[in-house]
């Protein structure tokens, strides 16, 4: 079963056309990403999944677990099951991290959490920032591990994930990407991972990549050769190939 | 009504508004207790453990015991400053003498209430406190309106002083109700090497709140912070300002408001720092919310230099909550609604009062406790 579809979607951000028919098809229990060089409109697709309202879907459709959310508002989106780590999470002004970790496990602000998501916070070297207000002050490398840290208490199916890799130093990009990657195979959770570098792939099993450039997608193969090729030659020259693997990603 | 030294003697009404304002009943970790109903005092008492450390009775009771008192009476207030100090100089009900001995540290806050239970009550308080040299204290004083009470008035003088090397923390909460009007009056005098820290927060609707304390830091390297958190909602009418005079060599003062208007409130901070010594800083930090098309948050910072040397900054910041905040917490699975009392709740952390963390966990759960009743 597909848990996102996403059909020849178009999006607009004030008036301009960012998107142009995109379509995802993916699988439950499986994760695809998405590369693409800055400005290729990655972001602007994951924050159209979620449904941030400034990015307005022109035509297309977005399913989630069989149900067309194309209208709907985040929080409707974020109950059915779905949750993103931001690129840029924005810094708030004293909310702590532990309030929002509550949040995402929904807990009451008087609950403490178990001994088991003390030492994943402790895991993801957080302990010390729990009473800081979120993003404030934090590091890329910290602000990437509360967001997985998050999106891990929240336990959705799908998980969509911004640029995990960027702006992260070594130690973390590994932990965050071996905790997404264990989090994704106990849970059988899907993801969809956007980036415009390959160091993610060396942790995480995806099964298929795809390239997106200048708001159009573009190939649909093993991610690894993907990233080798663009490594190798450029994305331009990556989707001049004709080894693509047609029909989106519903093969 | 009676003076009495056991809490259990005080009508079961009285005990639950006090503790609806974040009194600590269980008495234990406060290092004296003082509550002022209406027109009385009826009850004043310092912990066992706290005897010879610091004195707390009534007003009016000090000023017999102690006949040098006098002296400092009505010096960091003008009597004549307003109709509203004009009339508790002709006529007040008492109200708390607080002193720090000598090179005593309190290290458990003393509390105070100020309670209103009748209707149409004005009330009228003289407090004083003198923090003696090299001592170290805080307060936490809750003013309070009992929840059968519409309309009243309370107006409070108090006067400070800060000897020299004392530390005093001067903590007040504000639980009002729609009708009330407040006006308190307050003067402070800073020594050498002094700090006198104040804190206010107004969390629950109020019809009328219009303060201005002042601190005179005269002494050098004395320093001053006015920390508020105010929360303007149902129609509230908050003036609230502070002004620090650095006349002190090395004198510093630093001022940080949090303000946040709606449902109708008008919410306008002032703050003013005069730097009368070439070497003196100062700063002076605003934030506000606005959450509806009805209220208003106005700041209105003044600097005043007299002497070259003089650094005095502010910055201040008004306007609505980011969008892109609320989303980030809806992503988190919050309703909007619930993602918006989340920002303001954090907006009004007092962390940013730099409190112990005893303190702020305290003033924390105080401010709590008074915004869920509200």
């Amino acid at each position: 079963m597909n848990v996102l579809e996403v059909k020849n979607l178009r999006v607009d951000i004030e008036n301009k056309i960012i998107l142009e028919g995109i379509d995802i098809a993916l699988k439950s229990g499986e994760s695809y990403i998405m590369f693409g060089p800055n400005g290729s409109g990655k972001s602007t697709l994951i924050n159209t999944i979620i449904g941030i309202p400034q990015y307005k879907v022109i035509s297309g459709k977005i399913t989630f677990i069989g149900e067309d959310v194309t209208e709907k508002s985040i929080e409707e989106r974020a109950k059915l099951g779905m949750s993103v780590a931001f690129q840029y999470p924005p810094e708030i002004t004293g909310v702590k991290l532990s309030d929002i970790l509550k949040v995402c496990l929904r807990k009451s602000q008087r609950e403490d959490f178990s001994e088991e998501e003390k030492k994943l916070i402790e895991e993801f070297k957080l302990t010390e920032f729990l009473d800081r207000d979120i993003n404030v002050g934090f590091s890329g490398g910290e602000r990437k591990r509360s967001e997985i840290l998050q999106m891990i208490f929240l336990r959705t199916k799908l998980i969509l994930l911004d640029e995990p890799d960027s702006g992260v130093d070594v130690e973390s990009l590994k932990l965050i990407s071996t905790e997404i990657e264990r989090y994704l195979e106990n849970s059988g959770s899907s993801a969809l991972i956007v980036t415009h570098k390959g160091d993610i792939l060396e942790y995480i099993k995806a099964k298929y990549a795809c390239i997106l450039l200048e708001g159009v997608m573009h190939c649909f193969s093993n991610p690894k050769e993907i990233y080798e090729t663009i490594k190798r030659s450029g994305y331009k020259e990556c989707i001049a190939c004709q080894e693509r693997i047609s029909g989106g990603w519903q093969t | 009504m009676i003076k009495d030294d056991r809490l259990t003697g005080i009508p079961h009404q009285i005990l639950e508004g006090a503790s609806a304002a974040g009194i600590d009943l269980g008495d234990e970790k406060r290092s004296a207790t003082f509550l002022h109903v209406d027109q009385s005092t009826i009850f004043s008492k310092v912990g066992e453990f706290f005897k010879g450390k610091l004195e707390l009775m009534d007003t009016k009771d000090a000023l017999k015991k102690y006949r040098w008192l006098g002296e400092q009476v009505w010096k960091l207030v003008d009597r004549d400053k307003d109709e509203f100090t004009r009339r508790v100089a002709e006529d007040y009900s008492g109200g708390y003498f607080m002193r720090i001995l000598p090179s005593e540290e309190v290290v458990f806050p003393l509390q105070s209430c100020l309670m209103i239970t009748r209707e149409k009550l004005e009330q009228r308080v003289h407090n004083i406190i003198l923090a003696e040299e090299d001592s170290k204290a805080h307060i936490i004083t809750s003013c309070v309106q009992h929840f059968n009470v519409a309309k009243a008035a309370h107006l409070g003088i108090t006067e400070i002083y800060v000897k020299k090397g004392a530390t005093f923390n001067f903590t007040m909460v504000h639980s009002w109700s729609e009708e009330t009007m407040v006006r308190p009056r307050t003067g402070v005098l800073v020594e050498d090497k002094g700090t006198f820290v104040s804190n206010y927060i107004c969390v629950r609707p109020v019809k009328d709140v219009q303060m201005y304390p002042v601190a005179y830091c005269n002494g050098e390297d004395s320093r001053v912070s006015f920390n508020s958190i105010l929360y303007g909602n149902k129609n509230s009418s908050l003036d609230i300002g502070s002004k620090a005079v650095l006349n002190g060599r090395g004198s510093k003062a630093e001022m940080i408001s949090r303000a946040i208007g709606r449902e109708n409130a008008k919410v306008i901070v002032r703050g003013m720092i005069e730097g009368n010594n070439p070497d003196c800083k100062g700063h002076l930090e605003c934030r506000g919310l606005i959450i509806d098309e009805n209220s208003l948050v106005q700041s209105i910072p003044e600097l005043i230099a007299r002497k070259r040397g003089v650094e005095i900054t502010h910055e201040a910041a008004v306007g609505k909550i980011s969008e892109k905040e609320i989303e980030y917490l809806m992503t988190r699975n919050v309703v909007r609604d619930q993602a918006i009392s989340m920002i303001i709740r954090g907006f009004m952390d007092v962390s940013i009062m730099g409190l112990p963390k005893a303190l702020s966990d305290e003033v924390n759960r105080i401010v709590d406790l008074v915004a869920e009743s509200s």
